[in-house]
């Protein structure tokens, strides 16, 4: 009987009903949490993990799942700033913005690089190379001004220096690409 | 049942397998130390010990943060029976070298040792930190060794739940998180709750940016934060706790999830914990990036796994907290305290600071100065002691303006009050406060308003949005600095503003809002010229019209604001 309920299990594993196995994934997650409604963060957290960022079908599903409100999955999602509603760039620089960064300049690199690639802070450019992104503080203090490219972290920058870093990434995937 | 550790022999068998190695060497791999590019050193240290090493007497040990970040990477060479000696931006190469010239032909590399009799370090006074930049944080031996747990098995043998409250008391240790509240009534109160099961949360939300203590003391010293929840578990009766830990401290959540299980399977957590009737289960929650939850109760809400808003209190949580049961959140850095006031007594720590705020006080130092990194204080120091002894002074010759503490709660403190002492009452006196930890010092390149800008940007970016006072006054705030600073504000917005800080002081809700006026008020209070001079003159009828600069276009709030991870 164990045995068969182990071997279901693991055929669900495989092949989840909606086609998508990363669902599946998702399920694991679900299941090791006990489907335990006070673990929503966690579980939006794998989710993100697993499809890069979140969906409205991934909410309304975890909510079915977990058996709660879609309002009170949604509301939970989008009150937290790390939970993402949309795809994420090819590439990522993220300016630190704790105090001391700020004080050595990190808002005035922000401002080069959203003027450069045409976004705003948050946003990816049209073409999903970039998303350019603030932090809050990575705890590098240190080493301020930081700016963590593709989450690698270059400190000390100025800049010319971090348009060069993103520039030179984001110019590596397209001769790649083109190759 | 769980096998019991026995912590002597544990720690004996440790410092006879450390006494068999002629030569420690530590390598900083704290977080600060990894970006400036510590992985390849102590892997080239490792590799040059292995070629060196005929004997297999050099150890090399993965530490934690060593401290001045500024000079990182740092490693730090600790011969048996000699002087350790400290050495600075350490490069593969330069590790290499350490190995083949310092350790084997006892060779100093003159040029990158970090002096550490300067005062950034021997001003130090060390208790939380104590084991920091020492041990290897990911095994339980190293503490054990150092004395760790000891503290525990003393309090489950000799001491009542009330006892121990008394020996907290009698130390007089403050909360860690900023707002300095006796920690003995805090548990004192949740001891004495009747209702059960009772919670015991770890505060490790650390959001104020530009500070990085508390994640310092969980990825450094796991085991220490442990050992003080189940102290303090045992003394207020909680059956359960929690960490609460930052999602952008992957590696304290790995640590300490790492240490629970290792504590478990040594029989210091879960049921009959060493042997005695009390039993405690841990657990690390992770957030998601919400400023707000730093704030008791809406950390409360998040770990329900609902929207991390706070409510009003009366009823505290100790009354009714998680799930409706008596909770008792305590910041991290408090939690790390209590291991060392039990085992060295309350009066040993009570020597320690001013006779109001006693101990120490970790502070995250940054901005411009010469030396920056993680500092362990005692109270009561003076900021010109932090600043120009332990700091080293401004860098680049600059001028010291102002120092922030306390983050977007904070204020800033001027140059002629740099005599002042740290510690809680006074730091509030002058319109600032102790805050969780965060330390930075500006030079005269900085202008005030935009910091105060910068400071209500993170209010506005942060606001729950529960209470409209918090809510809409930092929008409106926000506002009335950007046309300030922006050189187009009037002597009329400046009132405006003034108004506005004293309304959402008073009526906000929560921590957050009550205290997001406060480096707006502190700035305004010591660098009032400064925002005088950046108004545009009000209009004189002299039959001349000044030239006035256009107005700005409003800021529209229902667009995305820029900062704030997204």
């Amino acid at each position: 009987m164990a045995e068969a309920r182990t071997a279901e299990r693991a055929a669900q594993d495989e092949s989840h009903p909606s086609g998508d196995e990363r669902f599946g994934l998702l399920d694991k997650t679900l299941r090791k949490t006990r489907y335990e409604q006070d673990q929503l963060i966690e579980v939006l957290h794998v989710a993100q993990d697993i499809f890069g960022h979140l969906s409205e079908d991934i909410l309304i599903y975890l909510a079915r799942q977990l058996r709660l409100p879609p309002s009170r999955v949604y509301g939970v999602a989008t009150f937290y700033h790390l939970f993402s509603f949309t795809a994420p760039g090819r590439h990522s620089a993220t300016v630190c913005m704790g105090t001391a960064c700020f004080v050595k300049g990190a808002e005035e690199i922000t401002q080069q690089l959203e003027l450069t690639y045409d976004v705003r802070a948050g946003e990816t450019t049209e073409d999903g190379e970039l998303t350019v992104s603030t932090a809050r503080c990575v705890g590098s203090c240190g080493l301020a001004p930081v700016v963590l490219v593709d989450g690698v972290v270059t400190s000390h920058q100025t800049v010319e220096s971090t348009l060069a870093n993103v520039g030179e990434v984001v110019a590596q995937e397209s001769t790649e690409a083109s190759a | 049942m769980a096998k019991q550790i026995d912590l002597h022999d544990v720690a004996h068998s440790e410092l006879e397998m450390r006494s068999r190695y002629t030569t420690r060497v530590k390598a900083c791999s704290s977080t600060a130390c990894l970006s400036a590019g510590a992985g390849p050193v102590r892997q080239a240290l490792e590799q040059a010990a292995e070629r060196e090493d005929i004997n297999s007497d050099i150890q090399v040990v993965p530490t934690g943060c060593m401290g001045m970040c500024s000079s990182g990477p740092l490693v730090r060479v600790e011969p048996r029976g000699a002087e350790p000696t400290m050495y600075a931006d350490v490069t593969p190469d330069i590790a290499t070298r350490i190995i083949r010239e310092h350790v084997v032909v006892r060779k100093l590399i003159d040029e990158h040792v970090l002096d550490e009799d300067q005062p950034f370090f021997s001003r130090q006074r060390k208790i939380v930190l104590g084991n920091a930049g020492r041990i290897d944080p990911e095994r339980i031996e190293d503490y054990v060794a150092e004395g760790g747990y000891q503290a525990l098995a003393y309090v489950l043998s000799d001491l009542a739940p009330e006892e121990v409250v008394e020996v907290i008391d009698d130390s007089g240790l403050r909360g860690r998180g900023g707002a300095g509240y006796p920690t003995a009534k805090k548990w004192d109160m949740l001891r004495r709750a009747e209702a059960t099961p009772k919670y015991l949360i770890a505060n490790g939300d650390e959001g104020d940016p530009g500070a990085y203590m508390d994640r310092t003391i969980m990825e450094d010293d796991p085991h220490r934060v442990i050992e003080g929840m189940i102290i303090a578990a045992y003394a207020t009766g909680a059956s359960r706790g929690y960490i609460y830990v930052r999602a952008e401290y992957p590696t304290a959540v790995e640590r300490l999830e790492r240490s629970i299980r290792v504590a478990r399977r040594q029989g210091l957590l879960g049921r009959n914990i060493l042997g005695s009737d009390f039993d405690l289960q841990l657990e690390v929650r992770i957030g998601a990036g919400a400023f707000v939850c730093g704030e008791e109760t809406a950390l409360i809400a998040s770990i329900e796994g609902r929207r991390g808003t706070p409510s009003l209190r009366p009823p505290y949580p100790t009354e009714r907290g998680l799930w409706g049961q008596p909770t008792m959140v305590n910041n991290v850095e408090t939690l790390a305290n209590v291991p060392a006031i039990i085992a060295n007594g309350a009066d040993w720590f009570g020597e320690v600071g001013t006779p109001k705020s006693k101990g120490t006080k970790v502070f995250a130092l940054a901005g411009s100065l010469v030396n920056t990194g993680l500092i362990e204080v005692p109270m009561g120091i003076t900021l010109r002691e932090i600043v120009f002894d332990i700091g080293g002074g401004i860098e680049n010759d600059g001028v010291f303006k102002a120092a922030q503490s306390g983050g977007p709660s904070g204020g800033c403190l001027p140059a002629n009050l740099l005599d002042s002492p740290v510690d809680y009452e006074s730091l509030r006196e002058l319109g600032s406060m102790m805050g969780s930890g965060g330390l930075v010092v500006m030079d005269d390149t900085m202008r005030m308003p935009d910091v105060a800008r910068f400071y209500m940007e993170f209010c506005r970016d942060e606001s729950c949005g529960k209470c409209a006072p918090c809510r809409t006054g930092t929008v409106q705030m926000h506002a009335l600095l950007d046309r300030i600073c922006e050189g187009v504000g009037r002597k009329r917005d400046l009132q405006h503003l003034e108004s506005l800080c004293r309304t959402v002081r008073q009526t906000s809700l929560c921590g957050l809002g009550q205290s997001a006026p406060n480096p707006v008020v502190s700035t305004l209070d010591h660098f009032r010229h400064e925002y005088v001079d950046l108004l545009v003159p009000d209009v004189t009828y002299n039959g001349e019209a000044p030239a006035v600069p256009p107005r700005p276009e409003a800021p529209d709030p229902t667009l995305p604001t820029k900062g704030g991870a997204r």
